[in-house]
């Protein structure tokens, strides 16, 4: 009998006042794909670490190869064997891939390391440029060499965080190609993830974790959805509703917006062209960092650099107006990062209403109004109840509250303003699946009453789910409108690298051309 | 072996045990202090401890120092709850005297006490200016403004130099650098016969009771202090960063500037270069033994006044030298950033494995 690459049994780790693994056990065999489900917080990142040996654990045993062994440091991990590829990249943008890649192996020189990285990368299909600065790479191009850095160690077993996070379809597709050879070779493989579809393509075992134990073993190729959610969550996701309406008038306008980037490492946006109608979500799909983050600050009003008459609310120009301004014309926004843009972490929810909403402020002419704490508390209460929101009470921080609950805390805070406008960015992004589930029924409630609705997210099956038309991002560009019904997973994925076709517009063939330029270097 | 373990929540006991803790370690430190410099430690406490406070008298000694010191820290708290980080406030203090002292020289036999009201103005309009110094600067080029207004400390105090010691030098005065004594009509009214305290005192509880109001009451406060502990999240709400800077320096300078009129027109009377005593220094102190509270300062103006006091007694009745004052507000400050570390964590015995 072959005995398991890795072996853990009782495995637990405690914080103050939560337990992040309790009594877990995991068995992985060699050249097997193993899946850690589990919703955020389920500990699967903590029992990766304890694996990895940057966590120690307070109770249980690890065997590798049927060898009891006690890993100190990830040093160690290494030594032993065992590989990690971090969901958040440890790369130095100034230097070069090669150098990146020595940082790790200071005995080699720079020469062998680079004729090493050209042989795993022609061995596994990983099109690297050693000598390119990390700066100038995608995001796809920056995991390829984490997992040319890991497969240097020649690892027996490699574990992977929520690797496709950052990937477009056609990438995630790459990678698989790497994985399946990597685990055909006999290396085990540890995939992190809370995407169904991938686990059941790539991965024969599942463990699924929550709330820090172990709640099922199986074999997802054989397991439904459903079954999988259940395991997972303890129930199944409402089914949302989507109904066929029509939509109503224009509500924002943005035409030909260009904008040069505010920091040195952001995104020019390019020509962007955009409208959103009352009755109707308009949905922004792409890869992080290809302008997102920009055009959101343009539409909001926290950065006003925008040129006069590219953004319009009805028949207003609102281009050089401050959030505050075109809040009150009924845009609300919910950005990206919930702590410390969203919220005040430090603050109660009560306070934190203060931050776009003047319902209990008396006299605005003195000194910004008079803050009527009583009422102020009870307005926090009201949307803490409406929304269903898990926390202490008006008074809790905004930093204790979990992120789906904050979350749901700061949509809330919008919604219940009666926008006319609102524009939500990762509106699920990090939330656990029941209150995702509540979080897009929202939305469409909202779209339902008339709102107009424009979302911007990284995951396409949200997307798909709330859009009634969808547009794509790539390098500062968007992609004109594609309505959902004709919207496949393949076209938009085929866009997120840049390349649509633009049948309007003056300089259509340019921006295809660049795209397609660029788009060799993505996804090559 | 010692473990710090992070709490889930700051402690509410910590808060505020943690600036008694760091009063009872400075205690400590100063007997051992004392003892080292060959003195009786009780003698040494007692200057500082007691002496401050055994009369009327002495408590409105306490109490004059405490009120400059007070009216600083309060604007300064407004300016460090914005992240704004104005470390200038002794220069601000010192324009703000010498703005106040140019109106008060004006005066002759026969002008009214009316005059206190435009020395005081002109002191908080001389605070205000030397500040927005700084606010300019970083305003326009982005300057860093904890440099920027530090210089301009030395600035002020050479300007100082100057008028004392030329234009506005006493010609009775024997060479010293100082200005004439300013007409009685000028002094600030006094609180009490018999003591040196002023209206200064009850301006600095009205302050202490506004700045409470403005920070927890208004939305302008409110938006100063979302731009000083989550910047992103002021820029969303639409929160001005740059009228949060303009404020939180005109506050800061005018209070300053005020504290200066008050001193030179109240206990001291007259414009000299000894005027500089460290209270804009003193009072960054205050703010954060005062936990940046508009209450807590009020308590902690009072313990950074006892220091100065003690100082002083040490070097007359034990021959100890004046730097002591100094050497306390340090250990102070020095052991409240040690204690603080206890509001977020909590220590932990373990045997080493």
């Amino acid at each position: 009998m072959t005995l398991p690459r890795l072996q853990l049994t009782g495995i637990t780790k405690a914080y103050p006042g939560v337990v992040a693994n309790s009594d877990v056990s995991l068995t992985v065999m060699p050249g097997e794909t193993h899946a850690v489900l589990g919703e955020n917080g389920a500990g699967k990142s903590t029992l990766m670490k304890i694996i990895y040996g940057s966590i120690k654990p307070d109770a249980g045993e690890m065997r590798l190869n049927g060898q009891p062994i006690v890993i100190h440091n990830p040093k160690e991990a290494r030594a032993n064997g065992i590989s990690m590829v971090f969901q958040h990249f440890n790369l130095f943008d100034t230097m070069t891939v090669a150098e990146n890649v020595w940082l790790g192996l200071a005995r080699e020189s720079l020469e062998q390391v680079t004729a090493s990285i050209i042989a795993k990368a022609n061995e596994y299909g990983l099109d690297i440029d050693p000598a390119r600065p990390v700066h100038t790479l995608s995001v796809g191009e920056m995991q390829r060499v984490e997992i040319i850095r890991a497969l240097l160690t020649r690892p027996e077993l490699l574990i992977l965080d929520e690797p496709t996070s950052v990937l477009t379809p056609q990438a995630v597709e790459k990678l698989f190609v790497v994985l399946k050879k990597l685990a055909s070779e006999g290396c085990s493989i540890l995939y992190i993830s809370h995407k169904l579809h991938e686990i059941r393509e790539l991965c024969t075992a599942c463990t699924v974790l929550r709330g820090g134990k172990v709640t099922g073993v199986c074999n997802p190729q054989e397991e439904s959805n459903a079954s999988l959610s259940r395991l997972m969550i303890g129930a199944e996701p409402p089914q949302l509703e989507h109904r066929p309406r029509k939509p109503g008038e224009r509500r924002m306008q943005v035409s030909n917006l260009s904008l040069e980037r505010e920091d040195q490492f952001g995104v020019d946006l390019e020509g962007i062209s955009l409208d959103v109608r009352a009755g109707e979500v308009v949905g922004i799909a792409g890869v992080s960092g290809n302008g997102q983050k920009e055009l959101l600050y343009a539409l909001s009003g926290e950065d006003c650099r925008a040129p006069v008459g590219s953004i319009r609310m009805g028949d207003k120009d609102v281009s050089k107006l401050h959030p505050g301004a075109r809040r009150s014309l009924g845009l609300h926004f919910v950005p990206e990062e919930r702590l410390g843009r969203g919220a005040v972490p430090t603050l109660s929810l009560a306070h934190n209403l203060l931050l776009t909403r003047t319902g209990a402020i008396k006299h605005p002419g003195f000194a910004g109004g008079w803050i009527q704490v009583n009422k102020l508390e009870d307005h926090a209460a009201e949307i803490i109840k409406a929304f269903n929101v898990k926390a202490g009470g008006p008074q809790a921080l905004a930093k204790s509250l979990s992120g789906g609950n904050l979350q749901k805390f700061i949509v809330g805070r919008e919604i219940d303003a009666h926008p006319t406008l609102f524009i939500v960015s990762q509106p699920t992004w990090g939330v656990d699946v029941g209150a995702a589930a509540q979080i897009r029924g929202e939305i469409l409630a909202l779209r339902d009453a008339g709102c107009a609705v424009l979302v911007v997210s990284e995951e396409l099956e949200e997307l798909f789910e709330v859009s009634d038309r969808l547009h794509v991002i790539a390098r500062g560009k968007l992609s004109p409108s594609v309505p959902i019904a004709q919207a496949t997973v393949e076209k938009i994925g085929e866009w997120m690298s840049g390349l649509w076709s633009v049948e309007e517009g003056p300089d259509a063939g340019a921006a295809t051309r660049a795209a397609a330029q660029h788009g060799g270097h993505h996804h090559a | 072996m010692l473990k710090l373990e992070a709490r889930q929540q700051p402690s509410r006991i910590w808060v505020y045990g943690s600036p008694l803790l760091a009063l009872l370690i400075t205690v400590l430190v100063g007997v051992l202090l004392f003892v080292a410099l060959g003195k009786d430690p009780l003698r040494g406490l007692e200057m500082f401890f007691w002496q401050p406070i055994r009369s009327s008298y002495a408590l409105g000694e306490l109490m004059v120092k405490a009120t400059p010191l007070l009216i600083i820290a309060l604007g300064l708290s407004v300016c460090f709850r914005s992240n704004v980080m104005n470390i200038g406030a002794e220069g601000q203090y010192v324009i703000g005297a010498i703005f106040a002292s140019g109106v008060a020289l004006l005066a002759d036999k026969s002008t009214g006490g009316w005059i206190v009201v435009p020395i005081l103005l002109a002191g908080i309009a001389g605070g205000m200016a030397w500040a927005a110094l700084t606010a300019l600067l970083r305003d326009l080029f982005n300057a860093n403004e904890i440099l920027v207004s530090l210089m301009l400390v030395y600035v002020a105090l050479q300007v100082l130099s100057y008028l004392v010691g030329g234009p506005w030098m006493d010609p009775q005065g024997f060479n010293f650098p100082q200005t004439k004594l300013f007409e009685a009509a000028t002094h600030i009214p006094r609180l009490l016969q018999g003591s040196r305290m002023t209206i200064g005192v009850l301006i600095a509880a009205l302050g202490s009771a506004a700045l409470w109001v403005f920070l927890f009451r208004t939305r302008a406060g409110f938006a100063l202090q979302v731009g000083g502990i989550a910047p992103a999240a002021a820029r969303y709400a639409g929160f001005s960063s740059r009228r949060a800077l303009w404020t939180a320096l005109m506050i800061s300078g005018g209070a300053a500037g005020l504290a200066g009129a008050l001193e030179v027109a109240g206990p001291i009377g007259q414009l000299s270069s000894f005027l500089p005593a460290g209270y804009g220094f003193a009072a960054i102190i205050v703010v954060y033994v005062g936990r940046l509270h508009p209450i807590g300062m009020v308590f902690s103006a009072i313990l950074m006044s006892m220091f100065y006091i003690g100082g002083e007694m040490a070097q007359s009745r034990l021959g100890l030298t004046k730097s002591l004052t100094g050497v306390f507000q340090g250990l102070l400050l020095f052991s409240l950033l040690a204690c603080d570390t206890l509001v977020n964590y909590s220590v932990k015995f373990r045997r080493n494995t």
